[in-house]
């Protein structure tokens, strides 16, 4: 009997030997991430990971997962069917919702030495603002942004307006862009003033940054109110109405965040917001020169932050998660924080990558490189509630209802404001 | 009656693989998801509470479902009656001995071959204001812009003509194919009495393609509220739920809110429109459909 047993437990013990070999070295790692800006990037990430792979001989396999909520969605899945990666580039706002999820691990929980701490020290504070809930912190700033101008020089020129003055002021930039608006003689537009993303997944991106140039902002640190039927508020969705209606300096309607960067290229459009991501495709692929400018505001520049952080979750097992944390701290040092804001367009996420030679040097030949670092002080967080999506999604309908004069600005707002209040409602019983 | 039962059995362990195969993967999904639609969407590790008929009401209450529901009504309106026409045309068309048959055949199944994924985003372009491909033709003869996807009003036709575009390929082979058995002698004999080809469309081909033309109709029904991926790609619904179909509510439901629940009650909806419209199909079409 006692023999049965001791082998029985025998055979358990070498029946369960892989598992705990694989638990003491994490050999392997599967990572979700998004791609939201033109470019080359996934042979970027697939270097990385070699590299990776040869200083430490962890093995991180980069799924690319489209675009952020594609990639949250199949990082959702795989993970409630128990296949899921061990982290992955989610977007920084998504913290709320992802708490809600209960999926995330945080830093703290994986373990930080003396010294990790000081290497989350080193990021920008506004790239951690939407890190940290509770004491702990829950994400690494890794693609970084913030919303940006891009303007055609030549058309700047050819419309009679200053290529080395941009405007700062709300009623200067709807004046440059009604002017830079072309039409022949019979009345069909050439090129537009400007156009701003308003599809869903990014329209609630291009109006944190409008929200915040009237100096308004959108939701409250825990993520469970927010302020849409604001008089400030208002106004930045009717200067934003204003811009086709008003001004005939956009398309009435909506336009689509990935039709901006060909309508830029082709000269279609006169001035984008964009991310600091586009920079290098626009570098390399520009016909014309370009300048790169700080977002207007109703008095002054004031823009948004936005862009994605690495998560770690919590099916995955001890050793993967600290394998996974090392990746993170490896792919956030400054040299390579430096060649990936080189080579994507992002912003570094530390000061010190841009002390790097690399960095310097780069910025020395290229100053429009460094345009968004200087905006990064006007910079607000992006909206990040808890239940997001769906917030997102009543904003952006409201939005796009507003754009096509189906309701005034007023109007779209105080429904966006109704529907959120009862989507928050849950969440505000603390 | 040793002989009867043991051919019963027999006929039973013959169906069983379908069996297995339906009752896994459609029958028991569809009877789980009616058992989901009852409980509140579960969060963590607790076990969701038994809610009735909340989330349906949840759903009656929400605008965005009857705008899905209605968008829907008009999407199928729309493409299910011009895709079987055109289909039956384009194979009247290509039935006939004509130099390069063979192409154009190839031509007008081309768009079926395709994933709907590559497809819409060549729509895309096709929809692009200014310098898209409809609007340079349209500029060509002096016409503006159009915002096709962006604006409210003509996004959902947009969806409109690219499902017509994809699905009338596909239903003109079945079109085809039943003209190519038409017995031949059928068509000698019309001309012997001098019946006009217009005459004889009506009054042999077109009943003898009956049979066909409802099981073309039962997929059209089905295709109209099953296939979303343009929509996912060219519009996610916009602007302002202008093109959101209740596949697209259920899927966004679903995997973007994670509202499991009220997904589900969606979901019940949805099967309960098709399983209608199959009774109406099979249970009051078919019994007229055959030629007598």
């Amino acid at each position: 009997m006692i023999r049965r047993r001791s082998l029985l437990a025998t055979t358990a013990g070498v029946l369960a030997m892989p598992a705990v070999l694989r638990a003491q070295t994490a050999q392997k790692l599967t990572f979700y991430y998004p791609i939201a800006v033109g470019g080359p990037l996934q042979a970027i990430m697939d270097g990385y990971c070699k590299d990776f792979q040869k200083e430490t001989g962890i093995t991180v396999e980069p799924v690319y997962s489209g675009d952020y909520s594609q990639t949250l969605i199949k990082a959702l899945a795989a993970i409630k069917a128990g296949t899921g990666p061990q982290f992955a580039v989610l977007l920084a706002a998504e913290m709320h919702s992802l708490q809600d999820q209960d999926i995330l691990i945080s830093l703290d929980d994986i373990g930080l030495d003396a010294d990790a701490k000081k290497w989350i020290s080193n990021f920008y504070p506004a790239f951690l603002a939407n890190s940290h809930v509770d004491g702990k912190t829950w994400s690494v700033p890794f693609q970084r942004s913030t919303a940006i101008f891009y303007y055609n020089k030549s058309a700047f020129s050819d419309a009679g307006l200053d290529p080395e003055k941009f405007p700062t002021t709300w009623a200067a930039l709807a004046q440059a862009a009604a002017k830079l608006t072309k039409r022949d003689s019979s009345g069909n537009v050439a090129r537009w003033g400007i156009k701003l993303a308003g599809d869903l997944g990014n329209a609630q991106w291009t109006f944190g940054a409008l929200a915040n140039q009237a100096e308004q902002k959108l939701m409250n640190e825990a993520g469970t109110e927010v302020y849409f039927n604001q008089p400030r508020t208002i106004e930045a969705m009717s200067f934003w109405h204003s811009l086709s209606a008003q001004h005939h300096a956009t398309p009435e309607g909506i336009s689509n965040w990935p039709q901006l960067t060909p309508d830029f290229l082709q000269g279609n459009t006169a001035i984008i917001q964009f991310t600091t991501g586009g920079l290098p495709n626009f570098r390399d692929k520009a016909t014309f020169p370009f300048g790169v400018a700080g977002l207007a505001g109703k008095n002054s520049p004031h823009t948004v932050v936005g862009g994605g952080n690495m998560y770690f979750f919590k099916n995955a097992t001890k050793a993967e998660q600290m394998a996974a944390l090392k990746f993170a701290r490896w792919i956030t040092a400054p040299e390579r924080a430096a060649d990936w804001s080189i080579r994507s367009g992002y912003i570094a996420t530390s000061p010190a990558a841009y002390e790097t030679p690399a960095l310097k040097e780069y910025i020395a030949k290229y100053p429009e490189a460094n345009v968004a670092r200087t905006y990064l002080p006007v910079a607000t967080g992006e909206l990040s509630v808890h239940e997001n999506q769906r917030v997102y999604k009543v904003l952006t309908d409201n939005i796009q209802a507003c754009l096509n004069a189906a309701k005034t600005p007023a109007k779209a707002m105080a429904d966006a404001q109704t529907e959120a209040d009862r989507i928050l409602k849950p969440y505000r019983r603390a | 009656m040793v002989g009867m039962r043991r051919e019963t059995l027999q006929a039973y362990l013959l169906l069983l693989p379908a069996i297995v195969l339906l009752v896994a993967f459609t029958h028991w999904p569809a009877v789980a998801t009616l058992i989901d639609s009852l409980y509140a969407t579960p969060h963590g590790s607790r076990p969701p509470p038994f809610v009735a008929a909340d989330n349906y009401q949840g759903l009656i209450d929400d605008p965005v479902f009857w705008q899905a529901l209605l968008n829907n009504a008009w999407y199928a309106i729309a493409t299910i009656p011009t895709s079987i026409v055109l289909a039956l045309l384009m194979a009247l068309a290509v039935n006939q001995a004509l130099p390069g048959r063979a192409m154009l055949r190839m031509a007008y199944f081309l768009p079926t071959m395709l994933p709907m994924i590559a497809v819409a985003n060549i729509w895309l372009f096709f929809y692009t204001p200014d310098y898209g491909l409809f609007d340079s033709i349209i500029a060509l003869f002096g016409g503006g812009r159009h915002n096709w996807l962006g604006d409210a009003s003509t996004a959902l036709p947009a969806m409109i003509v690219v499902a017509v575009w994809k699905e009338a390929g596909f239903f003109m082979i079945f079109f085809l194919a039943a003209l190519q058995t038409m017995p031949t002698d059928l068509k000698e004999a019309a001309a012997l009495e001098g019946s006009s080809r217009w005459n004889y469309f009506r009054r042999v081909t077109l009943p003898l393609l009956m049979p066909t033309t409802l099981f073309v109709l039962v997929n059209a029904v089905i295709n109209a509220f099953r296939v979303i991926d343009h929509i996912i790609v060219m519009t996610r619904g916009g602007p302002d739920n202008a093109t959101t179909l209740l596949l697209f509510y259920i899927y966004e439901t679903g995997f973007r809110f994670w509202d499991t629940a009220a997904a589900a009650a969606a979901t019940v909806v949805l099967l309960t429109i098709m399983a209608l419209a199959a009774a109406f199909q099979f249970g009051v079409l078919r019994s007229r459909v055959h030629y007598r």
